[in-house]
């Protein structure tokens, strides 16, 4: 089941393929993509420990799934009060963009399966990506040369990140672990050696990121939770509880907003958390499926999502609302992973279609499609100067883009 | 074993409900700011600084070194 992908998947075939993703997500999670048109807050992806429930009346609970509906209608009523607006509206005086050309520059090739995940270098030219063949590599993606090579303990690896000092790599997945990779300068050496394991989840890890020094990571995983880690001792600083199935991306925000950031989930939830306190400060739910990836508009004052359901959403934390949908009625396959543009002003959207589709960010409207890879788009990162932006696909192949 | 708290998964659907309750009432509260003023747009700026985009104004093929591959970079 886990085989070649075809790289001639057009059609729905290619939600065969998903469904083998979807049964790594949580042990326990029957195989098939679950549709979850389930209303109530109890309806949920996973199955629980039906040893752990107790006995419960059910007017107790019907009575918190009451109050818990009337207070969605509440926040509802209260975000709409200032809804006074449509950011197309306002984006009306915005002088219109230009024609685009972008092409690809690049060609990474070298993995021998899906590429699933990828971060670029504080540098602007190196890349580190990791696949499901269980390599991580790091390239110079000005030369396209290799510059060093791990392979993991396990397959899947669905997250990596680069250090801010560039001296090192955080990767993890199947084997629930986010580990760190001191890069050498010697080509020779054996970085295996000297990895140190940082994160310990109880599911898959889904996604991970330093925060602003080599000292502690971000970790987001298939158990629901998302984590920050002491780098040098491994301890656990902080976990952030609240999605209610597993949580699949997070980014953290600039550092001038502050110490928060945002993770979205199975659940259908994006939640805006404070690192400091592990509270959920905000909580959107407009998705109609997973959100498969976040990342935060430039001024930190919004975030973008990517969705199973088709759609990218962006919300503004000041409004406390969701201000605009980037979708198509030609658009049916889901958005795997987003990111802005130095400005803000377009929105690079990967797609299951194959596709890459950008969107300008205040008038709503799709700018341009880029064609090149042969199968999905898993992974897309804007470059640190915006001058380029770099995509992975299950086509084993990162295509850097300017 | 790390201190993680329940997950999702082990808790009981009251106790989800619980949490998910405890989460509406801290959020009823939130400061919300209108969105005409969130994205009030000055007539006379670019707001946005998208001029200063490299991928939208464009960057000279000498000046972006993915344009152009080969040659030597000299670092």
């Amino acid at each position: 089941m886990l085989g070649r992908a075809s790289s001639c998947d057009v059609t729905p075939a290619a939600s065969a393929v998903s469904c083998v993703i979807r049964s790594f997500r949580g042990s326990l999670s029957p195989v098939g993509k679950i549709n979850n048109n389930n209303s109530g807050p109890g309806e949920r992806y996973l199955p629980r420990k039906m040893a752990a429930q107790e006995v419960q009346p059910s007017e107790t609970i019907a009575k918190l799934k009451l109050e818990s509906e009337t207070l969605k209608t509440k926040l509802e009523e209260e975000r709409a009060k200032l809804h006074d607006v449509e950011l197309h509206q306002v984006a009306e005086k915005v002088e219109p963009l230009g024609q685009f050309v972008m092409k690809t520059r690049r060609t990474l090739k070298g993995h021998g399966n899906k590429v699933l995940c990828m971060d670029w270098c504080k540098d602007k030219r190196r890349i580190v990506s990791s696949s499901q063949d269980g390599k991580v590599i790091v390239w110079d993606a000005f030369t396209t040369n290799k510059e060093h090579a791990v392979t993991m303990p396990c397959t899947w690896v669905m997250a990596c990140a680069y250090a801010p000092s560039g001296c090192a790599v955080a990767c993890g997945g199947l084997d629930n672990k986010c580990s760190v990779y001191p890069l050498s300068l010697d080509k020779n050496e054996n970085l295996a050696a000297k990895k140190k394991s940082v994160a310990m989840h109880t599911n898959y890890l889904s996604a991970c990121s330093f925060t602003n020094s080599d000292m502690q990571i971000l970790t987001s995983s298939g158990d629901g939770t998302c984590a920050l880690w002491d780098v040098e001792s491994g301890q656990l600083l902080q976990s952030f509880h609240g999605h209610a199935a597993d949580v699949l991306c997070l980014d953290l925000a600039p550092s001038e907003t502050g110490n928060t950031f945002v993770s979205g989930g199975c659940d259908k939830k994006a939640n805006v958390w404070d690192m400091r306190t592990g509270q959920c400060i905000q909580s959107f739910e407009t998705h109609e499926s997973d959100i498969n990836s976040v990342r935060y508009y430039p001024s930190g004052d919004a975030f973008a999502s990517g969705s199973d359901d088709a759609t990218c959403r962006l919300y503004d934390l000041r409004a406390d609302r969701e201000v605009a949908i980037y979708s198509k009625e030609s658009i049916i396959f889901g958005a795997s992973s987003v990111d802005f543009s130095l400005s803000g002003r377009l929105l690079f959207g990967g797609y299951n279609d194959y596709t890459i589709n950008v969107w300008d960010v205040l008038k709503g409207t799709r700018v341009a499609i880029l064609f090149g890879h042969e199968n999905r788009v898993s992974t897309l990162r804007v470059s640190p100067d915006g001058t380029a932006f770099c995509s992975g696909s299950w086509d084993h192949t990162l295509r850097v883009w300017a | 074993l790390p201190l993680i708290a329940k997950m999702a998964r082990d808790m009981t659907d009251k106790d989800i409900l619980k949490m998910e309750l405890e989460q509406l009432q801290k959020e009823v509260s939130t400061h919300r700011t209108a969105v005409s003023i969130c994205y009030s747009i000055q007539p006379c700026k670019d707001p946005f600084l998208s001029a200063e985009d490299p991928l939208i104004k464009g960057v000279p093929e000498d000046k972006n070194p993915f344009k152009e591959k080969g040659g030597c970079i000299i670092s």
